[in-house]
């Protein structure tokens, strides 16, 4: 393939390596030498990634939680322009300034539907496994050139305002990340088996409703505990969904798998654990609780998971 | 009923994180012991353990990209006034308000969700430049003295429609990952099920979202109302 995920590594390492000599030289960060160690990590990460031993690794990723966890990565100065200016150029450009924002998903979408399979000469012009984060570097990319050349900036401005945005998400941008692992070393550990183990030992199946109720609740909580829905479904439709379900109320499978899996999103949307859903938004949006974007989503959340329990129990065996 | 030993200790690791973020400890020290505690109690060396970290570090590292790839150009655009751009913008249409903006944007998220299209819309590119703005001008435009609070709230729920469409749309498209990985799931257990079926049976699950999301939109409204009167009452 010609346009491959690496490249995109490539290009995300050499903007965080930047951003770590720029909180460097940065003197009105009050933590600059820890900062700049931290997304220079980071930035190894992504420039090294496929070459640093495993255990290498670990540390690395221990060494940026202890930075992060104790308050290590702090913000800078921005030289930020003022309301007056940005309301000026704002009435200047109108809706130019649209333009490059919706060049991303546009690029996206085009990329991973219409581009998908087009070759050039022998090579796929992305990569098939990863077609929609591919098109999302290019359009990103195609972003950055327009905006620059619409708004008269250098690319260095770009960067600088990359970092803006950055140093406001700080440890917000490796939680995610973080957590991913975390999940991958939860089912490593035989979380699954754990968890089914004692949601069928100690609740009693035999009435219909309990067992739909056990089964949604447990998706959503067990979502809510591993913060992805993904890890979920199989150890509870396994545990709960097949053998009870399917196997005692004979159940429709595609009622109880499609329904089963939206009780798992209810949950996502109930927990700091998913953060890159309910934790980085918060930050992006300069939100002073991180956890409001998760309280204000338990108020469709829960009513949606009963909606779930009833729609399953009426549903299942049609 | 089998007798093998199911190994409950590695429980003790969501015990760490239920713990620590009841204490509201930093979150990333609350992942990086949780992933200390479930390692010792599975047993595992704490070489083995740093690997297992470091291997999965590496294998996961294409998901910040999402996140990250866009700021170069939606700060940029920041700076020139984007967001103030899509506030005057909203502040043209006299029928625009908060919860009607945002039912607009849910159905359109939920419906491109459900035709695949995922990647309109999105925390970095769609809801911190424009989404949010807009949502917060509707209401600024009726109340110039919107308070700080109100305006947390309503960029909450900007971040939470979002969630909400792409959540319970996405899920309705047949070639989606979540439908796929369930197909692959139930094969293995011996069930043979059309994805088709399974995006057909979410489309209830939907319908409800849309419907009780939309709700919490419509009564936003009255909320701001409501709490913008008692700010004024007192003076």
């Amino acid at each position: 393939m010609i346009l491959k995920l690496e490249y995109f590594y490539y290009v995300l390492g050499a903007m965080l390596l930047l951003v770590a000599y720029m909180s460097l030289t940065d003197k009105h960060n009050p933590k600059r030498y820890s900062s700049a160690l931290f997304w220079a990590l980071y930035a190894v990460v992504y420039l090294a990634g496929d070459f640093l031993p495993p255990v290498a690794a670990g540390v690395l990723m221990v060494v940026m939680a202890l930075i992060a966890g104790f308050g290590g990565v702090a913000l800078g100065r921005y030289g930020e322009r003022t309301q007056e200016e940005r309301k000026g150029s704002a009435q200047r450009l109108g809706h130019r300034l649209l333009i490059p924002a919706l060049i991303i998903p546009a690029t996206t979408v085009i990329g991973s539907t219409l581009l998908k399979d087009v070759h050039l000469g022998s090579l796929l012009l992305l990569d098939p496994k990863n077609a929609t984060l591919a098109s999302l570097g290019c359009g990103s990319l195609f972003a950055v050139v327009t905006a620059c050349w619409l708004t008269r900036s250098t690319p260095m401005q770009a960067m600088r305002e990359s970092r803006r945005l950055i140093d406001h998400l700080g440890w917000a941008v490796v939680l995610p990340h973080m957590l991913a692992v975390l999940g991958l070393l939860f089912t490593e550990a035989g979380m699954g088996k754990a968890v089914a183990h004692v949601v069928t030992s100690y609740i009693n199946l035999d009435v219909r409703l309990v067992a739909v109720a056990v089964y949604c609740i447990g998706m959503a909580l067990f979502t809510v505990i591993m913060g992805n829905g993904f890890a979920a479904f199989p150890v509870i439709a396994g545990g709960v969904g097949i053998p009870v379900l399917v196997g005692v109320y004979h159940a429709n499978p595609a009622v109880m798998a499609a329904i089963g899996m939206f009780s798992a999103y209810c949950g996502t949307l109930m927990t700091p654990m998913a953060a890159n859903f309910n934790i980085v938004p918060a930050a992006l949006l300069e939100l002073p609780d991180k956890n409001a974007v998760v309280k204000i989503q338990v108020g469709t959340a829960l009513p949606l998971l009963l909606a779930n329990i009833a729609l399953l129990y009426f549903l299942m065996n049609m | 009923m089998d007798h093998t030993v199911v190994n409950l200790w590695p429980l003790l690791g969501v015990a760490v994180i239920v713990l620590g973020f009841a204490l509201r400890a930093h979150p990333v020290l609350v992942v990086i012991v949780a992933c200390a505690v479930t390692g010792f109690a599975a047993a595992m060396p704490v070489e083995h353990l740093l690997a297992t970290l470091g291997t999965a570090f590496i294998k996961t590292r294409n998901l910040p990209l999402i996140l990250l790839l866009p700021l170069a150009a939606i700060g940029l655009l920041e700076r020139f006034g984007l967001k103030e751009h899509a506030q005057a913008s909203i502040a043209r249409i006299k029928s625009a308000t908060t919860g009607r903006l945002l039912i607009v944007y849910l159905a359109i998220r939920e419906i491109s969700a459900a035709f695949g299209l995922t990647s309109i819309g999105g925390h970095p590119n769609m809801v911190r430049p424009l989404i949010a703005p807009m949502a917060e001008g509707a209401a600024e435009v009726r109340y110039p003295a919107l308070t700080e609070e109100l305006r947390h709230r309503i960029r909450a729920m900007s971040a939470a429609t979002d969630n909400v469409g792409l959540f319970f749309g996405e899920d309705v498209f047949v070639a989606f990952g979540a439908i796929l990985l369930m197909q692959t799931i139930l094969r293995g257990e011996g069930l043979e099920v059309d994805p088709l079926h399974m995006a057909l049976w979410g489309i209830p699950t939907a319908v409800t979202a849309f419907i009780i999301h939309s709700w919490r939109l419509h009564r936003l409204d009255a909320q701001i109302a409501r709490a913008m009167l008692a700010v004024k009452e007192p003076a």
